[in-house]
């Protein structure tokens, strides 16, 4: 259930990055000098950290890294240099 | 003079850490050479990944394209970027790096080819790869000239310092291999990240804060659009969202999701790049804008002139003196000239190292291009098996010598604009390539045959829009011209920037219909074998 929240989340953030509504105005100037728009989207990729975050502590596939963790020295060597077929 | 000084001892402290700082390191097999033998720990992989793309692109193309374009630039690509770079590295990085570790893959093709069964197809697709890696070389090469060039002065002309840059990378990428070339990077990240800070800091000081810049701006309605982002329409910002889309299956960028010694190093890599992302773009994108109220700098008056002629749009000018004016006005090197008018000489030298950092990043390229010539081509064919492992390594450090010069000599015609040459090329390219990568790792019953209709439309498509660009010259600002058209509705048009499909950028359509491809293509094909894909799924 929480990795289909956290995928909602994700496509959620990409349509915020599309935003119209600082479209065609550069007031309020944020800390006296960043026009809105671009705070927005300062404040946006801070937004995506938290994201990320919950993404790498929710939904991290440790059923790909457990192969590894335990048999750290299993390796197929199959299908590399001149295995044409 | 003190400021070449300082980034020539730059350009001499990285050719040592890449060179001869991490010999002891050294691992003479060709996983040693090309991988670092999959060792790297959690804060070189971050710092390095990043600083594999901040490159002149970056730093001067973002800083010219806020200069033209106002703060639309960070929207564009930055904060896109900070979604989607993140979240294609948690999906398909981490799958790319169990994979190289599971079947000893060094190059994105090896997987392909084992994955899908083929041979000759892999070809096509390393060509493919190849050829659009090497304007993000070429970049690079032009980014050193330009800033070279500016920070001496004009002491040290445009071909030396593309020269001098192209040498000091081919020799520790020569050298090091992926780890030089990891701690280079890494030891560029930091330097960027602290003088780029600085950078921001003393400029504000020197002109008495920004705010007073910012208002005169808003107070010229020529500029003021610039801290707004009414000059890109949605559907262009929309398509930049796209662009990110081909980091990912840059095949450095895949090439160094293998290099990391344990999974978990995504991790930290993955939660921190948004922040990296902030910490470098926002003050190049501000610095960029700003630098349209400079003006006691008598080169940015010189850009602004050049502009504001440009948008008369006299209809008695030539081709020959739009492109002239097109040139004159371009913003790549504002930072630099900010820099040379504000900040103390040896200040101006050390930020001028910082940005030089960044501008060198063609590092990863060139050894991810020598890496898949010696894996995907001689080894396949057979010259690993004939010559042995050490001629193997050899002719990675032959082909490094051979780019990077083949780069220079074309970064010497200097067509202008950084930005755009990168983003109409090799990023709408690779974004094109991305179901390639999808395919791969999550469908099963994606096919060879899906995957050479990806690549050669993405071939056929990059070559159609440059032939067109070729053919038809940019239109004047404000004005198109019709390419092809249905009654009313504009199919293809020729704009100033570019191309556009029915209003969106090329990107758009390239990345859709390469979808479309792998998905039909591969149902009306034979899967893989069974046998195969259980090694995979």
């Amino acid at each position: 259930m929480i990795r289909w929240i956290l995928v909602f989340a994700v496509v959620g953030l990409y349509i915020l990055h599309q935003d119209t509504w600082f479209w065609e105005t550069a007031r309020p100037l944020i800390f006296g000098f960043l026009p809105v728009g671009l705070f927005y989207h300062a404040t946006y990729s801070v937004s995506i950290v938290v994201l990320m975050m919950l993404l790498v502590r929710y939904a991290w596939p440790t059923h790909i890294e457990d192969q590894f963790e335990h048999n750290s020295t299993s390796r197929d060597k199959r299908g590399l240099s001149g295995s044409s077929r | 003079m003190i400021p070449t000084l300082v980034v020539f001892v730059y350009l001499a402290i990285v050719l040592y850490i890449g060179t001869f700082a991490f010999r002891r390191f050294e691992q003479r097999d060709a996983e040693g050479y090309f991988l670092a033998g999959r060792s790297l720990g959690p804060m070189i992989f971050l710092l390095s990944l990043f600083g594999t793309n901040m490159t002149a692109f970056t730093i001067l193309g973002s800083a010219g394209h806020a200069f033209s374009n106002g703060i639309v630039t960070y929207g564009l690509m930055a904060s896109s970027s900070a979604l989607i770079i993140p979240v294609t590295l948690f999906f398909i990085g981490t799958r790319m790096w169990a994979l190289g570790k599971r079947h000893a893959f060094i190059t994105p093709v090896q997987m392909f080819r084992d994955r899908w069964e083929c041979s000759h197809i892999g070809t096509v697709i390393f060509a493919v790869q190849a050829v659009l890696l090497v304007p993000y070389i070429i970049i690079a090469v032009m980014g050193g000239g330009t800033t070279l060039n500016a920070v001496s002065g004009g002491v040290v002309p445009y071909w030396l310092g593309g020269a001098i840059v192209a040498l000091v990378v081919m020799s520790y990428v020569f050298f090091g291999g992926m780890r030089g070339t990891a701690w280079v990077n890494a030891f560029q990240t930091v330097m960027f990240l602290i003088f780029g800070a600085a950078a921001f800091v003393l400029i504000g000081s020197s002109i008495g804060g920004f705010p007073q810049a910012m208002e005169t701006l808003l107070g010229n309605e020529t500029t003021a659009s610039l801290l707004t982002r009414e000059r890109i329409s949605p559907r262009f910002f929309l398509s930049y969202s796209f662009i990110p889309l081909s980091t990912i299956v840059f095949p450095h960028i895949m090439i160094f999701c293998l290099t990391a010694r344990r999974m978990q190093h995504f991790k930290k890599t993955v939660v921190l790049y948004p922040l990296c992302i902030l910490a470098i773009w926002l003050p190049c994108v501000f610095l960029g804008v700003a630098a349209n109220a400079m003006h006691d700098i008598p080169a940015i008056v010189a850009k602004l002139d050049a502009r504001a002629l440009l948008l008369n749009q006299d209809p008695l000018m030539t081709t020959a003196q739009v492109v002239q004016l097109q040139q004159a006005m371009a913003g790549d090197d504002v930072i630099l000239l900010m820099l040379e008018h504000y900040a103390p000489l040896w200040m101006a030298g050390l930020l001028g190292a910082g940005i030089m950092a960044a501008v060198m990043a063609s590092d990863s390229q060139i050894l991810a291009l020598s890496t898949m010539f010696t894996q995907d081509i001689f080894t396949f064919y057979g010259g690993k098996a004939r010559f042995g492992e050490w001629v193997q390594v050899q002719m990675g450090r032959l082909f490094v010598v051979l780019i990077t010069t083949v780069a220079y000599f074309i970064a010497l015609r200097s067509p202008p604009g950084i930005f755009n040459l990168a983003v109409q090329y090799a990023f709408s390219g690779y974004a094109a390539l991305f179901p390639l990568l999808v395919g791969a790792l999550f469908w099963k019953q994606s096919t060879k045959w899906g995957a050479l209709a990806v690549t050669l439309w993405t071939a056929g498509s990059v070559i159609g829009v440059a032939i067109l660009q070729a053919n038809i010259p940019a239109p004047l600002p404000g004005t198109l011209v019709s390419v092809l058209s249905i009654g009313d509705l504009e199919i293809i048009t020729r704009t100033p920037g570019g191309t556009s499909v029915l209003g969106y950028m090329p990107v758009v359509p390239m990345t859709i219909i390469s979808t479309v491809l792998m998905v039909v293509v591969s149902w009306l094909t034979p899967s893989p074998t069974q046998k195969t894909l259980k090694r995979y799924f």
